[in-house]
């Protein structure tokens, strides 16, 4: 932060000003300056690179799910079993990202139709503790997949996610058997899966649910990964390829369906629960 | 010859005098005797107290030392008739993964586990334990070879976690692991896994998504390294034995989460220290866990794996 900053977010009548530095953004892939208002109605893709921003869950919603959706409830889990604290206690970093999220944890799920198919579907969320995975998202992530075999439709799950959260340590590996789990019982009674990786899904969440599905579809230019790429280069000691971990190149080495638009997502998705309705097989 | 851990300086010290005194003493000296009994007393005091209060961090020392027994050596000292089964029919042959047929007690059992190595040439041949999507594509083959001959699964983890390489992220080691992790939740035949050295991250839980999972004493288990969480959480590389606490990496701890169900004591001063000991109290410990799940139903094999895992973060 310059002096300037400083100052200027100390005096409150000038940081409430209403002319927002975010009426104008810069595209972070090629740097064209973007109406911030005309980036959004593009659904966060840039207009001129096509480099697809994060979107929030809401906005996801919005995307995929015909109007008239129920968003569920996010199930309650124990808070804080460990006692975590690193630099900040671990119910602090939950509560600040509570302040500044709708959702009272990274995955929420919304009961609904895609161009008139019965789906759930599962939105993680960036923002929101670098949608990583504990307790709170693998319950979720269940709760998700129980109510689509209630309702006899898919589960669709949109990945975003650091990894697994650390701040509950071994309790968030354990999300990767328990998620898989949940995917099981959903192919047992004949039912959908459909993943779609967005920006960025990596470690524990790509290691579990994010690579099961019966459809892997990835979002232009997301990172998808195993290992960290600064891991990697440690280790290896060597540069990384060009365009390394992102959905053209997984795609490339067959580890997904297909890269889709940000704005053809939700026709490929009704097009696909189109042809993998459940059947009853005598 | 055994390497002393840093935390180990003073009992190091003891041990390294008493080598001395028995240089000089030709047996006839009572005296010299009588004091290397003395310190010898003093050094085994010193090394069960040591180990009967060791830290997060020290116990993760413990799970890496150079000298700690791996998979290779539980396979000569608990189990019998080995015959090892190598790769995975897509890609290749991954040592840092080592599965086979044996039989723990006469019982018969597939093995599967990784392995680090005991030297610099074994090390690189295994890959210091950290497995391919191949080595997790292997595992996948033999668990499915288990259930079709109604054999019961045994794995051993020792890993600091799945090789981070641009190799292996081409040929889909989240994948790999994903469907490790599926495979074990799909047997139809009981599984048993043992931590017995690292259980690193993803790489652990692909071959240890168990119907019952023991520790060895001083084994670890954890969602990322100390190292990791430390220079990312603290945004230091210093604060790993914090770390180490905070994560909860233990068996004493993991027993209380519920997160496994049995610890396996090791001798004093740890499973270096008389692997053969070590390896008598796993195949033990092993073979009761097999024998509480014997002539249950295949469903509710498979059944009780799902519920325990379901139940973790369940309130």
């Amino acid at each position: 932060m310059s002096w300037l900053s400083k100052v200027r977010n100390s005096l409150s009548s000038l940081a409430k000003r209403d002319t927002p530095d975010n009426l104008w953004m810069k595209c972070p892939s090629c740097g064209e300056m973007l109406f911030a208002k005309d980036f959004e109605a593009n659904l966060s893709v840039c207009p001129h690179c096509q480099h697809h921003g994060r979107i929030a869950t809401q906005a996801r919603f919005d995307l995929l799910l015909d109007p008239g959706y129920a968003i569920l409830a996010t199930p309650r889990v124990p808070e804080n079993p460990l006692n975590f604290r690193d630099t900040k206690k671990y119910p602090d970093r939950l509560k600040a990202a509570r302040a500044a999220n709708p959702y009272p944890d990274a995955l929420t799920n919304a009961f609904g139709t895609v161009d008139g198919c019965k789906a759930v579907l599962g939105v993680q969320d960036f923002r929101f503790m670098g949608g990583s995975m504990g307790m709170a998202v693998g319950e979720a992530f269940v709760a998700g997949v129980e109510r689509a075999i209630a309702e006899s439709c898919a589960y669709v799950i949109c990945t975003a996610a650091g990894g697994a959260r650390m701040q509950e340590g071994i309790l968030s590996l354990m999300q990767m058997p328990k998620t898989t789990v949940a995917t099981r019982r959903l192919a047992a009674a004949g039912l959908p899966y459909i993943v779609v990786l967005t920006d960025p899904t990596t470690g524990g969440v790509t290691a579990s649910y994010a690579m099961l599905g019966d459809v892997q579809i990835a979002e232009p230019g997301a990172l998808i990964g195993f290992a960290g790429q600064r891991v990697i280069q440690d280790t290896i000691r060597e540069k990384l390829p060009d365009g390394f971990q992102r959905a053209e190149y997984l795609h490339a080495h067959g580890m997904v369906d297909m890269v889709v638009h940000r704005k053809d997502l939700k026709t490929t998705l009704a097009t696909l629960l189109g042809y993998l309705e459940r059947k009853e097989v005598a | 010859m055994i390497s002393f851990l840093d935390f180990e300086k003073p009992i190091a010290e003891l041990e390294a005098r008493i080598v001395e005194l028995r240089a000089t003493a030709d047996g006839s000296d009572l005296d010299i005797e009588a004091e290397i009994q003395k310190l010898e007393k003093k050094s085994a005091g010193m090394l069960a107290a040591t180990y009967a209060r060791l830290s997060p961090w020290q116990k993760t020392q413990v799970a890496r030392h150079p000298q700690r027994p791996h998979f290779v050596d539980y396979i000569r000292l608990a189990f019998t008739d080995f015959v090892p089964l190598g790769g995975d029919r897509l890609y290749g042959e991954d040592a840092a993964i080592i599965g086979g047929l044996a039989k723990l007690d006469g019982r018969k059992v597939m093995v599967i586990g990784h392995e680090k190595g005991h030297d610099t040439a074994s090390r690189i041949k295994h890959n210091f334990g950290m497995a391919k999507p191949e080595g997790y594509r292997k595992a996948i083959r033999l668990m499915e070879m288990a259930s079709k001959f109604g054999l019961p699964v045994v794995t051993l983890v020792d890993t600091a976690g799945a090789f981070p390489g641009v190799e292996a992220e081409e040929r889909g080691q989240a994948e790999a692991i994903a469907r490790s992790t599926e495979a074990c939740l799909a047997l139809k035949v009981p599984m048993v896994a043992a931590i017995v050295g690292e259980g690193g991250s993803g790489g652990a839980v692909a071959i240890a998504s168990a119907n019952k999972v023991l520790m060895l004493e001083h084994a670890v288990y954890s969602v990322i390294s100390p190292e990791g969480a430390s220079s990312i959480l603290w945004r230091t590389p210093d604060k790993a034995a914090d770390a180490a606490t905070a994560m909860k990496v233990t068996a004493q701890d993991l027993l209380d989460l519920a997160v496994i169900d049995g610890i396996v004591p090791e001798p004093t001063g740890g499973a270096h220290r008389d692997p053969a000991r070590t390896a008598r109290a796993l195949a033990d410990a092993l073979g009761r866990e097999l024998a509480g799940l014997e002539g249950v139903a295949p469903a509710d094999i498979l059944r009780q794996r799902e519920e325990r895992f379901l139940a973790i973060g369940a309130l």
